[in-house]
């Protein structure tokens, strides 16, 4: 009778594909930032500008986290990565509030701007990479390669 | 009991913050919750799945992955709320 392995001795070796969708939502967050950047700064001016670049910064940073974290952990045991990402989760969460709190009475933020810039970046970037993602499962002989 | 004796004594505008504040952080608190849960619930079933089927381990990585920013937008949706009522 076949048992399943444990998954506190588990432990996953080679590429991380975490490290590789994040890198890709932080190409792709390169490409749509100046959108957004324009966006706050048509309706917060200035303000809004540097408020959309320090959202779109923070989401780029709590994505490559949450890759890394993944990645790393993964190596050790699958239990520890479980372990990881919850308690990466809150630490996240918290770093997240942390950077807000610090500069919510700076003379150069907008906080509708910051909040709208966290939300539709962070949504954006990922329903526009599992559209990517979805299509290389599917069909992986459609998957770009390198030449 | 002194904290609730300075709420009691606040009135008008500073009634108002203070409990908008209040509730903010309450509301904060509540939208952190689901997605925990959420992301456990995912990890979990992600984790029994790799161990099983270790040969599956990339696609499954790369699905929790997304799976887990996903939830995660839901705190990070009320966090945006949290920062626009409560700040």
């Amino acid at each position: 009778m076949a048992t399943t392995p444990d998954p506190m001795t588990t432990r996953l070796e080679g590429e991380a594909p975490e490290i590789t969708v994040s890198l890709d939502i932080l190409k792709r967050g390169a490409f749509t930032s100046p959108v957004i950047v324009a966006v706050c700064a048509v309706f917060a001016g200035l303000d809004g500008v540097w408020s959309a670049l320090y959202a779109v910064a923070l989401v780029l940073l709590n994505f490559f986290f949450a890759a890394g974290l993944v990645a790393l952990t993964a190596r050790i045991s699958l239990g520890l990565m479980m372990g990881a990402v919850l308690f990466g989760y809150l630490a996240r969460l918290g770093l997240i509030f942390l950077a807000v709190i610090l500069v919510r009475d700076a003379s150069w933020i907008s906080l509708p701007a910051l909040g709208f810039t966290i939300i539709v970046t962070h949504l954006g970037l990922l329903v526009w990479e599992m559209r990517y993602v979805a299509a290389s499962l599917a069909f992986p002989a459609l998957k770009p390669r390198k030449p | 009991m002194e904290a609730l004796a300075a709420l009691a004594a606040l009135t008008g505008d500073e009634a108002k913050a203070a409990s908008a504040a209040g509730s903010a952080g309450f509301a904060y608190g509540l939208a952190a919750i689901g997605p925990g849960i959420g992301i456990g619930y995912l990890v979990g079933k992600s984790v029994e799945a790799m161990a099983r089927q270790p040969e599956a381990a990339g696609m499954v990585r790369t699905t929790m992955f997304l799976g887990i920013a996903f939830t995660e937008a839901l705190a990070l949706i009320g966090f945006v709320v949290f920062i626009l009522i409560g700040l």
